[in-house]
């Protein structure tokens, strides 16, 4: 078990610091955990604790009830398919099976080169996007099996895989950086909004609609 | 649709560049915010109500009104809490604006924190979308770097921090008491009301909790005016709005227009049901108010008109499916959301949903028993009512409305699997995408 090095314990005081109250601060601590771990250690959930003042089971209370949180190593990266109602009609579960066929893993399993984690994950607010995969919590938008599986081929080969509406996939790690509330200054990669974003807006403007006069 | 004048929240998304602050005030970003901080934050406030608008995350309760109920004599810092948890399945509007224009919602924060006596705000956003936390963070950053946040808010004397703030990973937390819990670093559990968060929320400070979208629509108010936002929607639904459309829809996307639009209106925006398709049912706002049929179509979508319908305007997510549909499937993929999602504290939900998804899977794989639909009703009757929070109302609304419109397909599950009668390759929209 590793310890917790002096960089990132300066910055768990931090995010504390970040609050009103310090506690306000266990679930970025627990991102932060993660981005540096790979996941929430013991060791690291006693860190927090005694940062806290809290027991360490008042802290795995926590980590252990919010699906994000890792109890053990993962993959490199994380992906989700959307197993909701609307994403699995429209070709969700489709989705899943081609990509756990493809990885030979199932649900909530870790491909044996250490390079994918594999969940179905519910309502990704992108519906109007479906089928939806997440990956490292990014959307890829409108998926195929084909092109998911396409996706995972990519990053297995070390070519770059740029989501339009998001930034260019790195890692599960350090986007859990950014979920600890610590900016990578990447906000200026993606586009603005994706075709369907934009529909209603295009419909008006077809119709001369005009909204404030400004 | 005899006013329309939208779009307002959406005109600005997809320009170049949108969410960087200098995009947002050459459209014309923070007047309102500037307008508002020359005004008393209670004649702020007065503007706000006189608009008529209601929140825009489900519950539908007047903006202003809920502002009011915060005790400015509690001698407590002031809190407001912005819920980004969007997660209610259909639901995908509140992403797409805080991507596209994050400073359209901290604008809005900026007046509504001046007009409670706030200085401390956060967005509680959930941890599953990192780009929109980026698109957050960044804008929040420029806001302090243009003294939009801070000490003295240009010039004007007033001090707002704004936390952002992720989650990891609960659709409770988008239920508002559940949500102060985890923003205080507790298991995201709700709370039982009174006392409500305006009196005790956050830290036990008087605390006001409002969707993206009824903050994101404040600034437009301020510059225009209450009388305005009121010549727009229904009696008592004013304004505009975005309705999600999702499904087996042409074109599938965000539509903004005034509240009252009608189904069969939207969908004519949308292009209708997807070609050679016709209409089976449709959740006027997620997965937690019961469903519609083509009957309902002329309906107004607005609060009144909904509660009339037997249902709930909720969050405007439309969720429209077709006759090659199995209500049977999407109602169990439905209840083991509810299931995933339940946080275990009361145990009509935390058991029940359990038990709607056992019976729900004998009945898509026609493994069903005689009586087994009856029973399906019984533990929705079991659950309802009885718990802390809404999201067993919602676990069993979905189940309850489609037995009330399709109870023969429930029934077929005595005999028939789900993929049988309703080959699922046909409901996607690729070939081939069965299970």
């Amino acid at each position: 078990m590793s310890a917790i090095d002096e960089r990132t314990m300066a910055e768990l005081q931090e995010i504390a610091q970040r609050y009103p109250q310090p506690r306000s601060g266990l679930m970025p601590m627990l991102h932060l955990l993660q981005s540096v771990e790979g996941y929430v250690s013991d060791a690291g959930a006693e860190a927090v604790a005694e940062l806290l003042g809290l027991t360490v089971a008042q802290v795995l209370g926590v980590a252990t009830f919010y699906t994000q949180y890792r109890r053990q190593p993962g993959g490199k990266h994380q992906v989700g398919i959307c197993a909701t109602a609307l994403c699995a009609v429209m070709g969700g579960d489709a989705v899943y099976q081609a990509v756990s066929d493809h990885l030979g893993i199932e649900d909530g399993q870790t491909s044996e080169d250490g390079l994918f984690s594999l969940e179905r994950v519910e309502c990704n607010a992108a519906c109007d996007f479906a089928p939806v995969m997440m990956l490292n919590w990014e959307f890829m938008d409108n998926m195929t099996p084909e092109k998911a599986v396409k996706i995972l081929e990519d990053l297995a080969a070390g070519r770059e895989v740029q989501p339009r509406r998001g930034a260019k996939i790195t890692s599960w790690q350090e986007n859990e950086r950014v979920l600890a509330g610590f900016y990578d200054g990447r906000a200026d990669e993606g586009i603005s909004a994706g075709e369907p974003s934009l529909r209603g807006k295009k419909a008006a403007e077809e119709r001369g609609w005009k909204g404030e006069s400004k | 649709m005899s006013v329309v004048p939208t779009p307002v929240l959406t005109a600005n998304w997809g320009q170049e560049r949108s969410w960087k602050l200098k995009k947002y005030l050459a459209g014309g970003g923070f007047k309102a915010a500037k307008k508002a901080l020359g005004l008393s934050p209670e004649e702020v406030m007065g503007i706000v109500k006189d608009s008529g608008l209601r929140g825009r995350g489900g519950a539908g309760f007047p903006t202003g009104v809920k502002w009011s109920f915060v005790p400015q004599d509690n001698p407590n810092p002031k809190y407001l809490v912005v819920n980004a948890d969007e997660s209610e399945p259909g639901t995908c509007k509140d992403m797409p604006l805080l991507l596209a224009s994050p400073h359209t919602l901290l604008e809005g924060i900026v007046i509504s924190s001046y007009a409670i006596h706030c200085h401390t705000a956060f967005v509680y956003v959930r941890g599953e979308v990192a780009h929109v936390a980026r698109r957050l963070q960044g804008a929040v950053a420029e806001l302090y770097e243009a003294g939009w946040l801070g000490k003295d808010i240009q010039g004007s004397g007033f001090d707002l921090d704004i936390i952002v703030h992720s989650g990891a990973g609960a659709y409770i937390c988008g239920e508002e008491t559940a949500l102060l819990d985890s923003l205080e670093g507790r298991r995201g559990q709700p709370r039982l009301r009174p006392p409500f968060p305006a009196v005790a929320g956050l830290y036990a400070s008087p605390t006001v909790i409002n969707n993206v979208e009824s903050i994101a629509t404040v600034p437009s108010i301020l510059r225009n005016g209450a009388e305005w936002f009121q010549s727009m929607g229904t009696e008592k639904s004013k304004g505009f709005t975005i309705y999600s459309l999702s499904g087996h829809v042409a074109n599938p996307g965000q539509y903004e227009a005034p509240l009252g639009t009608t189904f069969a209106e939207l969908l004519e925006l949308a292009g209708g049901i997807r070609a050679g398709h016709e209409l089976k049912f449709f959740t006027p706002g997620g997965s937690s108010t019961p469903i519609l049929t083509p009957a309902d179509v002329d309906l107004p979508l607005d609060y009144e008109g909904m509660v009339g319908a037997g249902t709930m305007l909720g969050t405007k997510a439309l969720q429209v499916f077709d006759e090659t549909t199995s209500i049977v499937r999407t109602t169990l993929r439905w209840s083991e959301f509810y299931k995933h999602e339940s946080c275990g504290k009361c145990t009509p939900c935390r058991e029940g949903t359990w038990w709607l998804v056992q019976l729900l899977k004998k009945l898509e794989a026609g493994q069903g028993q005689e009586g087994d639909v009856d029973k399906l009703l019984a533990v929705c009757d079991d659950i309802n009512g009885l718990s802390f929070c809404a999201l067993a109302g919602g676990a069993v609304a979905c189940v309850t409305s489609a037995v009330k419109h399709f109870r023969p397909e429930f029934e077929l599950g005595y005999t028939t699997p789900a993929w049988e009668a309703y080959p699922y390759e046909r409901s996607a929209l690729f070939a081939g995408g069965a299970k």
